[in-house]
Parts: C-alpha cells; structure tokens; sequence
C-alpha cells in the first residue's frame, strides 16, 4: 500500500506546484504590464482625480506593498476567489463559470469527433495496400498546415454564405455548433491519425499480432481489439499537448465563428487590460491542464496493462 | 573548429525503406523547395511581381471579382488584392521567422544555464520551463503581446516566447549528453577554459537537433504569427499582412468571398512547403543518427 501513497503524494504536489507556478508566472507577467492599471478600470477617456484614482487603487489591493498582494492572491486562489473583473465588474470565479460551458461544450464534441475520425481513417488505411495510407498522409499534411482561423472562415464562406445550410453565428441551436466543432475538430484529427498510424503499424509488426492471427482471429478484430489498443498509447501521451491546442484552438474558434466562451473572454481580457480575468483564464487552464493529465494517466492504465505492475517489469 | 559530429556514411543494409534508397529529394520536397524560393523572392523583392501599390485605394474599384485586371479581385477599398499578398509576405514570413530565430537564442542560453549550473539551477529551470509548457501555446503568447504591446514587434516576441521552453529542454537534453562526451572530458583534461570548452564544444554540438526541431517548428511559427495578426494583437491594418488581411476580408464574405480566400490560400501553401522541407531535414537528421 505505502508506495500507492507515496505515488499519489509525489503526483498531486506535482500537480500543485504547476498551478501554483503557473499563476505565479501570471502574477509576475501583469506586473510587468506597462501603464496604469486603474485606467484599464475605468477606461482611457474618463477623468479621474487623485481621490478617486487612490480609492480604486484601494478597492482592487493595488495600493499595498507587492509581496503582500501576492500572498493575498494566492491565498484568494486557494479559497477559489479570483477577484473582481476590471471590466465586467464582476467576480471572475463567475464569469469563467459562466463562459465555461459553451467552451467545454465545443471542447468535448470536437475531442470526440477528432478520435473517431482518427480511428477510422488510421484502421481503414492500416491494409496492404499503399495508395490509401498516402492519400491519407498527404491530407493530413494539408489540414495541419491549415490555420484554424482560415479553415473556420473557409468552411463559413462555403456552408452558411454560399449553400446556407448551416447559420453563421451561435443561433442557440446544435446546429450552429457543427462548424465550429469541425473547425477544432480537424487540426487535431490530422495530429492524432499521423501519431496512431506509425503505432498501429508498428503494433501489426509485432509477435502478439502474429499470435492473434495464429488464433484464427479476423483481420478487423486483430486490427481493433489487438493493435489499436498498442497504437492508442502513443495518442494518449500527446493529451498534454492536446489540452493545449483545445484551448488555443477555442480562442480562435470563437472568434471566427462569434461564439461566447472562455476564448472569447480571454482575447477580451487580453485587449482591455483586464488583469485579474487573465490570471483567472491562466490558473483556470493550468488546473485543466493538470486535470486532464491525471485522467489520462489512468486512461493510460485502463489501455495497458503492463503499466498496471508496481514492480516495473515489462513482459514483451 | 569543433569536433565533427558522428562521420557520413552510406544507408545501413536491410533499413532502407522508400525515401532512404535514394540521395536525391523527393519530387514533394523539390517542390516545396521551388514554392517556398518563389515566396522569399517575393518577399525580398515585392515589385518583381505585384506593379501596384498594396495600399492605394481606388473607391471605382471596389470589390471586384477576381479576372484579367485584378487576378485575386479587389476588396471594400478597391486595394488589389494580389498586390496585398505579394507585399504582404514579407511581415507574414518575418514574424515566422524572426520569432523562431529569437526562440532559439532563448533556448540555448536557458538550456545551457540549466544543464552547466547546479542541480538546483537545472532543477529551477526545467521546473519553469514545465510550467509554461503547461500553458496553452496561444495564451503564452497573449501574455507576452500583455508587456510588449500590439504590433509586428510584440506578435514576434510573443511566438519566440512560445516556442523557446519546448526547444530549452531540447538544449538541456542534448547538452548533458555532450558534456559526457570523451571530447569534453578530453578537453577538460587539456586545461581548456570552461567558457571556451562551452562555446566551442558544447555549443555546436547541442545545435544540431535544436535546429532539425526549428526548421519543423517553423511552419507553426508562421502560423501563429498570423493568427495573432488575425486576432488584432499583431501588424495592424493598412499593413497586407495575410492574417490581418483575413480579418478584413471576415466582414465581406457574403458579398466578396476572394478577400479572404487567397491570402489565406498563400499561408496554407507557404506553412506546408516549410513544413515538408522541416520533415526531410528531420528524417535526413534522424537516418544520420541512426547511420
């Protein structure tokens, strides 16, 4: 049981620490934001005394000495308290509770329709033959040397303004969900697809998959039961860089296509100068980095069972 | 000069496979050599293609389709589109590269620091370079563009910032295993200075997979650079950057659809030829590796 413990231990400071480094470095950032973060407050064209200025100052902290704000700010962070918005004048815990589903909403349907596009394409180019897997790869080049920007605007272009099939900005329906999902979707499918294939088809050139075929197994359950379960632990190890890319990717998703969302309200925050919503959107993308780190190592369990032994030893 | 890195040989027996059995590049890799030439010449030397202004306005012309007198149409200020991308691809490339140019340098002397400085520099280095590749690359950069300011400048920092902690641990990997070195403990043994023995051993030889990885990067860079634009956080309007182009182009879909498709079209093309000729020179790295 102890080195269970100590594992866990060892995992969940190392998921602190990154939290805690990565709203230190937002901490430290918005201090070396130039000008006077008061006139983010209350705009650049408003006339304010000296009274008023000191008071605002007071109301947001900023007048005590730096060490103590910091304290105060991480010890806010720990209670969940990410301060006032300078803009919204409103907490940000709030905003970013508000924003957070329609983002996570994208987030999730473009994760799911990224793998079931990977799957697909890596197992049904896996075969003999050549040509699929090099049509495939040339595709794959093309969509991740594509902007998701331009993608989202071309797809616009074509499905709203020239068919009108779809609508061209959030409607409140699931319809209007459909673009910007395969704008995210897309990119990320590309990546996925190049990783698995190269695992897949190392996995086909291994002994177990000749012992699968020596069992009488079908070529599809070999594929599928056997192979993609060796090619799907190289995509996991990538989640990292795919929580990432989901959030980027959000950024520039909700701006194409209007769509509120934690994107949008972080491009806002980063032009108005709303400090405390930008160190709200980093602790916020750091704790969903760490999250999602830890799902994915058990993931990384459930796919693979030679992970599973505390002892270390690998059986080939 | 420094020590030479593992000598040339041919291609093992029995590991060739297509793209090994031949010295000569592929076709795709010609090609992308020959588009990505032509869009450095039309960087460096906008006038040979474009012979009108990027920026002069002609409100009879406004949005024209594309045919004989505008290849790629006009937009809402009757601006030739085509000579927007022409002259435009010098800031589209430059935030690329410079940004790449700039992460590199950063890298090398945060990776350096952390694998010649003690246990608790490495240790304090790495840990910060694993927070901020914690961060989403895109919100790394929104922070930088934070200090530094909107603009060409800013957006080129701000990439360089999103890349340089990936290639630092690149740099600190490489050069703990060429400190190891019997080159290194050679010239430790000869009494060479430390700052000589870093600056003459160490760091060539640690450049070699950092640059293989740049040259990869470097498409993504372009990218970036140009969604920042896109984003309004970087070259500002008049400038034909392509990204800001895109955005200009965004309110006229409807009735002007070729505004935004054709600088959007050059990004694409050029991001791939970069990303083809990235790839070759990794496999080209990595079969020398394994040679």
């Amino acid at each position: 049981m102890r080195p269970v413990v100590r594992q866990v231990a060892v995992r969940l400071g190392g998921a602190l620490l990154v939290v805690w480094g990565a709203a230190s470095c937002a901490f430290l950032v918005l201090q070396l934001v130039p000008g006077d973060p008061v006139r983010a407050v209350v705009g650049a064209n408003a006339l304010v005394d000296a009274g008023q200025r000191e008071e605002i100052r007071h109301h947001y902290g900023l007048d005590r000495p730096l060490p103590v704000q910091y304290v105060t700010y991480l010890g806010h962070l720990l209670t969940g308290d990410l301060g006032d918005s300078y803009q919204l004048q409103q907490p940000v815990s709030g905003v970013l509770a508000q924003q957070l589903r329609p983002t996570a909403e994208l987030a999730l349907y473009a994760t799911l329709l990224a793998v079931l596009l990977a799957v697909v394409v890596t197992v049904a180019t896996s075969g003999r033959a050549r040509w699929p897997r090099r049509l495939s790869a040339v595709v794959e080049l093309v969509v991740v040397s594509t902007p998701s920007f331009w993608l989202g605007i071309m797809l616009l272009t074509l499905f709203s303004f020239r068919l009108g099939w779809l609508p061209v900005s959030d409607s409140g329906d699931v319809r209007s969900l459909v673009l910007p999902v395969i704008t995210l979707a897309l990119p990320i499918a590309a990546v996925l697809t190049q990783v698995m294939r190269e695992g897949l088809l190392d996995a086909l050139r291994s002994p177990f998959v000749l012992t699968a075929r020596a069992r009488g197994l079908t070529e599809p359950a070999v594929r599928s039961r056997h192979a993609l379960r060796h090619a799907a632990l190289p995509a996991l190890t990538l989640a990292g860089w795919f929580t990432g890319t989901l959030l980027s990717g959000a950024v520039v998703v909700e701006n194409v296509f209007a769509r509120s969302g934690i994107g949008r309200v972080t491009l806002q925050a980063v032009t108005s100068r709303d400090l405390p919503l930008v160190q709200g959107v980093v602790a916020l993308s750091a704790v969903v980095f760490v999250a999602v780190g830890t799902v994915v190592e058990l993931l990384c369990l459930a796919v693979d069972p030679r992970l599973r032994g505390a002892t270390g030893v690998k059986a080939a | 000069m420094s020590v030479s890195p593992a000598p040339r040989t041919g291609p093992p027996a029995g590991r060739a496979t297509e793209a090994r059995t031949t010295r000569r590049p592929p076709v795709s890799v010609l090609l992308a050599a020959a588009a990505l030439s032509l869009v450095l010449l039309a960087a460096l030397v906008p006038g040979l293609f474009a012979h009108t202004s990027a920026t002069d306005t002609d409100p009879l012309q406004a949005l024209r389709p594309p045919g004989s007198g505008h290849w790629f149409g006009t937009d809402e200020l009757g601006r030739d589109v085509f000579a927007r991308i022409v002259h435009g691809t010098r800031y589209s490339l430059a935030i690329g590269a410079a940004a790449t140019g700039a992460g590199v340098a950063i890298a090398v002397l945060w990776g350096l620091a952390a694998a010649l400085s003690g246990r608790l520099g490495d240790t304090l280095l790495m840990r910060a370079a694993d927070v901020l590749l914690a961060l989403p690359g895109l919100l790394l950069a929104l922070l930088v563009v934070l200090i530094t300011g909107k603009g060409v400048a800013g957006a080129t920092i701000a990439v360089a910032f999103g890349t340089a902690p990936g290639f630092a641990r690149v740099v600190r990997a490489q050069a703990l295993v060429v400190r190891r070195s019997g080159y290194v403990e050679a010239a430790v043994g000869l009494g060479v200075q430390r700052p000589l023995i870093i600056l003459r051993h160490v760091l060539p030889n640690t450049l070699g997979p950092l640059l293989v990885l740049a040259t990869v990067t470097l498409g993504a860079s372009i990218s970036t650079g140009a969604a920042l634009s896109y984003l309004g956080l970087g070259a500002q309007p008049p400038t034909p950057e392509w990204g800001a182009m895109l955005t200009e182009g965004q309110g006229f879909l409807q009735q002007a659809w070729w505004i935004a498709l054709f600088p959007g079209l050059l990004l694409v093309g050029t991001v791939l030829a970069v990303t083809v000729l990235g790839r070759y020179a990794q496999n080209r790295a990595e079969w020398r590796a394994a040679s």
